[in-house]
């Protein structure tokens, strides 16, 4: 790479690596606490073969909505608790996205500036696209 | 089978997909979504979404290390990302038009080519040729190789065939729910003239923003059921960890040969599916 002048391109690397690992660590500690929860308490999985149908089913669906989300984090619903998870999982690499951007606008590198904001530009439009598709 | 069962099952198989992917070197998702749909009966969509998810935990954990040793590009894989991006988009919406059979004869396509890619012989990288692209783009790198125990320097080519080659493994992570370094490594290394430990960082690197993306349209969708999803993505993580640490002399021959058997038999079970 540019022979990086030393410690802000260092840094740059460290806070990429570091966001990546503790976005990783964070949404895996939810899901598996979402995990526990959705076994261990009253309104979570049912159980019998007649509930992995519904749970797993071709037709399953779950609700998507914000207010679903924040309501059943409220009362520690273990699949919201899981969605909150798989929602940070899936910001991980977005945030990365964004930490590049500063970086390159630190370094007032106008090319790779327009790179990395398409890039975030089109992760932001594929939550949008799923939700109108 | 109850709940539960269910759930362990599938921490179970996708444990064991992680962990043989990341001794052979590739991501999980090519095994784990032949077996939720072979051997626990689900949907090929949805199997294809809780695989996604786990794509991004297996991929951002590699990356995050290959970035703290300064073996990826970081460049290369901002400029390749734009068109895997795009990419993961086009073939997330695809999934959504093909019929589930459809998506069984793809997937069985893209097995059958994993499988003939790990026994095929090893190709030479070429010359490097003048690419006036990565010039402009700075995309040229250089990292420390500790096995060579030297700096390794190198010019990237053909920067526009592999915007082509990122272009169309994203449509394949998008669609198909796996990362798509299977089809970008090669041409990264023989074609663009990359050292293959570069390849391997800045396609992991990619592949974090590229499920993201396909990620992002699933889960919007009500296509990533938790109860499908959480298992795979603990499993599948903890597996390819433990591959990781056992790494020292286990890649061997004879678990690549398992692994393109186990590959092979899922193309062919796939084949049948998408016929019947």
């Amino acid at each position: 790479m540019t022979a990086p002048t030393g410690k802000r391109a260092a840094t740059a690397e460290d806070a990429i690596s570091a966001i990546l690992r503790l976005g990783v660590s964070a949404s895996l500690l939810l899901i598996g606490t979402g995990s526990v929860l959705s076994f261990t308490r009253r309104g979570g999985y049912g159980s019998g073969a007649a509930e992995v149908a519904r749970l797993a089913g071709p037709g399953g669906s779950f609700p998507r909505t914000l207010s679903w989300l924040l309501g059943g984090l409220g009362h520690l619903d273990g699949q919201a608790v899981i969605v909150a998870g798989l929602l940070l999982l899936i910001a991980t690499p977005v945030m990365r996205v964004a930490v590049s951007l500063v970086v390159f606008a630190r370094e007032r590198d106008r090319v790779y500036l327009a790179i990395t904001a398409t890039v975030l530009a089109l992760l932001l439009l594929s939550f949008a696209l799923g939700r109108a598709g | 089978m109850t709940p539960l069962g269910f759930t362990l099952a599938v921490l179970g198989i996708s444990y064991l997909a992680g962990l043989l992917g990341s001794l052979v070197g590739v991501g999980g998702g090519i095994i784990v979504v032949p077996a939720l749909t072979l051997l626990m009966g689900v949907s090929i969509q949805k199997a294809i979404a809780a695989s996604i998810v786990s794509v991004i935990a297996t991929s951002s954990g590699a990356a995050a290390s290959y970035v703290s040793q300064r073996i990826t590009n970081m460049r290369l894989g901002m400029v390749l990302e734009v068109a895997t991006v795009i990419g993961a988009i086009t073939g997330a919406y695809l999934a959504a038009w093909i019929s589930g059979r459809g998506l069984f004869l793809i997937f069985a396509a893209v097995l059958g080519y994993t499988a003939w890619s790990m026994v095929r012989p090893k190709g030479k990288p070429r010359e490097p040729e003048p690419d006036g692209l990565a010039d402009r783009l700075r995309l040229h790198g250089s990292f420390f190789d500790r096995s060579l125990g030297q700096e390794v320097s190198y010019r990237v080519s053909k920067t526009r065939l592999g915007l082509a080659v990122s272009y169309v493994a994203g449509v394949s992570s998008g669609l198909l729910g796996i990362g798509g370094g299977v089809l970008k490594v090669p041409v990264m290394n023989l074609a663009m003239g990359i050292p293959i430990k570069a390849c391997t960082a800045t396609s992991n690197f990619m592949i974090g923003v590229t499920a993201a993306a396909s990620a992002a349209v699933y889960l919007m969708r009500g296509e990533v059921l938790p109860f499908v999803a959480a298992p795979v993505a603990v499993g599948v993580l903890l597996g390819a960890k433990t591959g990781a640490s056992l790494m020292g002399g286990m890649r061997n021959n004879s678990i690549r040969l398992v692994f393109v058997a186990v590959l092979a038999v899922s193309a062919i079970q796939m084949l049948l599916k998408g016929l019947r």
